[in-house]
């Protein structure tokens, strides 16, 4: 190719102009200014735009801070990992076990996932609740004589409901990994005389890691950010960074305070996002051509 | 394949699977038509008040306008500038392509508060005023993605030698786009339409920020989980929201695989038939 832009060059960057040009107007630039926003700070009603770290010192100092950030963090890794252990045999028996209606088995299970998100946090809380669902159903059957409490309005109902919201975003992404595995690399393992489990730990689990790891920072990265299962599933000990965030853009008037904390969140959850996909890089397994 | 016990194992765990999530779904229409205020076991009877309610709540109707304008003008901003993407990525090689392509689906692993947040300060510091347009400028953002992902798949398998012979057979830039290019890629252009507003319709996070007196749907249900007397009539609601939903996807589904159908035995490409 000649130096300079060829024809061809040009006539993608104009169509790609479009959609580009969109998405630094609409985010390039409010990404830059919420960045620049936090070293604000504001008064009532005045924006003093004076550079300060005086928000991150508050972010970094304050307790109720640290501990909001760490619990979200907590959370969020808790929910990642129970997601994605329990989306991975679904993904193994799809690809592996399901001869016939492939398709169909897609479709239900990303049909729950088509409900308004807010109705389902919602009626995880109609289930878990001192008079819910579960509740009602135990003591019916004799197995508990008091309801449970340990079940709603804590982290743990934070982590059931992620782990529902978020499971197809977890199969899908282990489905497609399974189903590039070449078939005829486990026959060569069965050959070579790997039974069922040295299989698949030797050969179908680390060719699976790409998806894993996909399927890890897909659930990951926005549960960090969900201020709605928190607030209606979570109780006091279940509130997250994100309802912080959004208290400081609302009831409490100091927005750039909220834009600290969000680049914050945002800057730790990217560091642990790249180190797992590191990580994964690492110990994945890779099929020579 | 050996037949062992390890797929019975597995086959329970799938279906027990499904019933986790299918556990919150199938509890809607269940207290949509349950005869009582409280929504707890067990039922008491059967009811269709709860949807006449809805027929009579004035609030939620305005709602309903805001949020089917919202998304059908997202739904079609999305899939212009998606196809635009989805075209240049798979017809044309340009300097840094995967760098900016990358960079215009990145809305699909940020956080959607992140989202919300820079937008509203953005706005916040341009003095300008929330309303449906803030809102539709946010799903937009994150629609694109989506889209992209949909039509990049039918124009990989539009074959370019069609195109070529309407250029050789004189048709002009704009024929063969019109006459040629968009009835190839028309259902994946449907399909995209359908699933971007499905998405808008059921955001709620960048439509909580981004709103200005005009509620959306999900701001409005939102809303409406503070009161207990409100909860059923809620329950009816999403009852009818998850039948739209299912319905849209299955029509969306309907023309994606009309599209592959299509392009596999009209213009004889060479996957698409397997």
């Amino acid at each position: 190719m000649a130096r300079g832009l060829s024809r061809e060059d040009k006539q993608g960057l104009t169509l790609i102009g479009l959609p580009f040009g969109y998405a630094l107007i609409m985010l390039a630039a409010p990404l830059a200014m919420v960045v620049t926003f936090s070293f604000w700070t504001q008064n009532y009603l005045d924006i003093d735009r004076t550079l300060t770290l005086e928000n991150y010192r508050a972010v970094f100092s304050q307790p109720i801070y640290q501990t909001l950030l760490w619990r979200s963090l907590r959370i969020s890794l808790i929910v990642t990992v129970v997601t994605v252990v329990l989306a991975f045999p679904i993904a193994y028996y799809l690809s592996f076990h399901v001869k016939k209606n492939k398709a169909l088995w897609l479709f239900l299970i990303t049909v729950p996932f088509w409900t308004s998100y807010l109705l389902r946090v919602f009626l995880w809380k109609v289930i878990l609740g001192y008079n819910g669902v579960l509740n009602t159903a135990l003591l019916k059957a004799g197995i508990i004589e008091e309801p449970l409490t340990f079940i709603l309005y804590n982290a743990n109902a934070v982590v059931l409901t992620l782990a529902h919201a978020w499971a197809p975003f977890a199969i899908l992404p282990i489905f497609v990994a399974l189903e590039k595995i070449d078939r005829s690399l486990l026959e060569a393992a069965e050959d070579l005389g790997d039974g069922p489990f040295r299989r698949f730990w030797r050969v179908t689990f680390p060719l699976a890691i790409p998806g894993v790891v996909a399927a890890t920072l897909i659930v990951l990265i926005p549960t960090v950010g969900d201020f709605i299962t928190p607030k209606l599933v979570g109780g006091t000990d279940g509130l997250m960074v994100a309802n912080m965030i959004q208290i400081q853009f609302g009831k409490a008037n100091n927005a750039p305070l909220g834009a600290a904390l969000a680049v914050t969140s945002m800057v730790v959850v990217a560091i642990i996002s790249v180190g797992i996909y590191l990580v994964g890089r690492k110990i994945g397994g890779r099929v020579a051509r | 394949m050996k037949r062992g016990t390890a797929p019975n194992w597995l086959t329970i765990y799938a279906v027990a699977y499904m019933v986790f999530l299918y556990a919150p779904v199938v509890l809607l229409p269940l207290f949509a038509f349950n005869d009582a205020t409280i929504i707890a076991f067990p039922l008491s009877g059967f009811t269709t008040e709860w949807f006449k309610v809805l027929w009579s709540t004035d609030a939620l109707h305005s709602a309903v306008g805001n949020s089917a304008v919202v998304a059908f003008v997202t739904a079609l901003v999305s899939t212009f500038l998606g196809a635009c993407a989805a075209r240049a990525s798979s017809r044309y090689s340009f300097p840094a392509q995967k760098g900016i392509t990358g960079f215009i689906m990145l809305p699909l692993v940020l956080p959607e508060i992140i989202v919300a947040v820079s937008l509203i300060v953005m706005l916040m510091q341009l003095g300008l005023s929330l309303s449906l347009l803030t809102v539709v400028a946010g799903h937009v953002l994150i629609c694109t993605p989506f889209s992209i992902a949909i039509l990049s798949s039918a124009f990989a398998g539009l074959d370019q030698s069609l195109e070529e012979a309407s250029f050789d057979l004189g048709e002009s830039r704009w024929g063969t786009f019109r006459r040629v290019t968009l009835p190839l890629v028309m259902p994946g252009v449907i399909s995209s339409l359908l699933i971007c507003f499905t998405i808008s319709l059921d955001e709620f996070i960048i439509a909580f920020f981004l709103t200005g007196t005009d509620a959306t749907l999900p701001v409005y249900i939102w809303s409406q989980l503070r009161f207990p007397t409100k909860l059923p009539s809620v329950m009816a609601l999403g009852t009818i929201l998850l039948a739209l939903s299912v319905g849209l996807l299955l029509l969306a589904e309907w023309f994606r695989r009309r599209a592959v159908r299509r392009q596999g035995l009209d213009a004889s490409s060479s996957e698409g038939l397997l």
